[in-house]
């Protein structure tokens, strides 16, 4: 739609006529403000925490463990340099391993995220029905925003 | 031909001060649209409804996503 939009503007005279294309999906996905009667239905994005642990694909596992025992979470992320979400390191992957063992070597790739625009009501829902603790929220590059967990949707 | 832009560059031409055009129909743009745009929904799109706009100024247009 907005490609044909743009080319009819630029018919009508427009000089200057740029088409964002990733639209309003994208926009909401990354958690931005918006405007209109649905605008201030509450979103996962304000949910989501950032004091979740974190470490590269080649951080050595030592001290990690005791570093998600004081977190609030049972796991660690894995990110890479420009913040892109790899894996999960779930405490109990952690138990007698070698403390020198590369985060790569035992995390879980690819673990399932949500996007910051969701809905709390549908967030919940959807955490329910998997009988799900947490949920990862990133942007629409796959960069991590944070942490949401399902008690924190009904407070 | 107009040019396809991201995030980085929609939000640096908002700063510059560029004209947001939301040309989805009218009752999705009062459910919810991005700060400062106007609606005019692509099949309203023609000389009369864009005479507000400054030719001369940068103007984005959006939809709801890709397709």
């Amino acid at each position: 739609m907005s490609p044909r939009a743009a080319c009819r503007l630029e018919t009508l005279g427009f000089e200057q006529v740029f088409d964002y294309v990733p639209g309003k999906v994208d926009w909401l996905a990354r958690g931005l403000p918006t405007e209109g009667d649905k605008a201030d239905q509450p979103r996962v994005c304000a949910l989501a925490r950032d004091d979740v642990v974190t470490c590269s694909l080649d951080t050595p596992v030592d001290g990690m463990a005791e570093k998600i025992d004081a977190s609030p979470y049972g796991f660690a992320l894995v990110v890479a340099s420009d913040g892109k979400l790899l894996g999960r390191l779930r405490r109990s992957n952690l138990a007698g391993v070698d403390s020198q063992t590369p985060a790569e070597e035992l995390m879980t790739p690819g673990p399932s995220t949500v996007r910051a625009d969701l809905t709390v009501d549908e967030l919940r829902k959807r955490l329910d029905d998997r009988d799900l603790k947490t949920a990862l929220v990133s942007t629409p590059e796959g960069k991590l925003i944070g942490v949401v967990t399902r008690a924190s949707l009904d407070t | 031909m107009a040019k396809r832009i991201e995030i980085q560059q929609l939000k640096a031409l908002l700063d510059e001060g560029a004209q947001l055009v939301d040309v989805l129909p009218e009752a999705e743009y009062g459910e919810e649209h991005l700060p400062r745009a106007v609606n005019i929904p692509l099949k309203q799109l023609d000389a009369a409804t864009t005479a507000s706009l400054d030719k001369t100024n940068p103007v984005v247009v959006y939809c709801w996503d890709y397709l």
